[in-house]
C-alpha cells in the first residue's frame, strides 16, 4: 500500500476507534478539536522542519505530491490518526481509572 | 548536524512539559496509565513505520540523525517520536480541558480499590 492509502486507512481506524471500539466520542467534543488545532499548528512547524531540512525524505512514488509546509499532505492524516488514537486510549483509560457519573468517557 | 532530529523532539517536550506544572494536569505523574495509553499507538505506528522503511516510502538523512539504528532500520529518533509526540498530545489535551473548566479539581492519585472495612 502507498503512504496515501495507509494514511487514509489510519484515519478511518482512528474514527472507528473513537466512535465504536472505545466509544470515547472525542470527535464530538470541543476539547478535542481545540487541542487538535493547537497541535496542528505545532505539527506544521515541527514537521516542516523535519521535511524542509530533509531529515525525512519521501519516495515520490508513494505520495500524491501535494505538499503543506514542505510536508506531504498525507502527513496531516498521519498526525490526525496518531493524535486521535492516543487521546482516545488516554480518555478511555483515565475514565476507567476514575469511574464517575455514567462511566462513559465522553467529553466533560 | 547529527542532532537535528533529536533537537526537534526536545523542542516539542520543552513546549509541552511545563503544562504539567502550569495546569497541574497530572499526566506525567500517572506514568503507568500514560504508558498504557500509548501502547496501541506505539504498536500501530511503529509497525507502519517499519513497513514504510522496508517499502522505501521514506528514508532518513544519515547526516541529521545520531546514527543509532534499531532493528528494521528504524532510527532511534523515529522510535522516540512515537513516545514524545503522543505525550505532547496528552499534555495539551489535559491542559485544554483544565483551561476550559478551571474549577474542575485536579485528578488525584487513584484511591485504594479496597472496599469499606466490613
Amino acid at each position: 500500500m502507498s503512504y496515501t492509502e495507509l494514511a487514509v486507512t489510519a484515519v478511518v481506524l482512528a474514527v472507528a476507534a473513537d466512535r465504536w471500539v472505545l466509544r470515547t466520542r472525542l470527535l464530538y467534543s470541543r476539547d478535542f478539536w481545540i487541542t487538535y488545532v493547537i497541535l496542528l499548528f505545532f505539527q506544521l512547524i515541527t514537521n516542516g522542519l523535519l521535511t524542509g531540512l530533509r531529515i525525512v525524505r519521501y519516495n515520490p512514488a508513494s505520495i500524491l505530491g501535494l505538499r503543506v509546509a514542505y510536508a506531504p499532505v498525507e502527513d496531516l492524516a498521519f498526525g490526525f490518526a496518531l493524535i486521535t488514537i492516543t487521546l482516545c486510549c488516554w480518555a478511555r483509560l483515565t475514565a476507567a481509572a476514575a469511574p464517575a457519573g455514567d462511566g462513559t468517557a465522553g467529553p466533560s | 548536524m547529527h542532532w537535528t532530529y533529536l533537537l526537534v523532539l526536545a523542542a516539542c517536550l520543552c513546549a509541552t512539559v511545563p503544562l504539567e506544572f502550569v495546569f497541574q494536569v497530572r499526566v506525567l505523574r500517572r506514568p503507568v496509565i500514560l504508558l498504557a495509553a500509548l501502547l496501541p499507538e506505539l504498536v500501530l505506528f511503529l509497525s507502519w513505520d517499519l513497513y514504510a522503511i522496508h517499502a522505501h516510502q521514506w528514508t532518513y538523512d544519515p547526516r541529521r540523525i545520531i546514527g543509532v539504528i534499531l532493528p528494521g532500520g528504524l532510527p532511534v529518533e523515529e522510535a522516540l517520536f512515537f513516545l514524545v509526540v503522543p505525550v505532547c498530545a496528552v499534555l495539551a489535551f489535559e491542559a485544554v480541558k483544565r483551561w476550559r473548566s478551571p474549577r474542575m479539581p485536579a485528578p488525584r492519585p487513584a484511591p485504594s480499590r479496597r472496599r469499606w472495612p466490613a
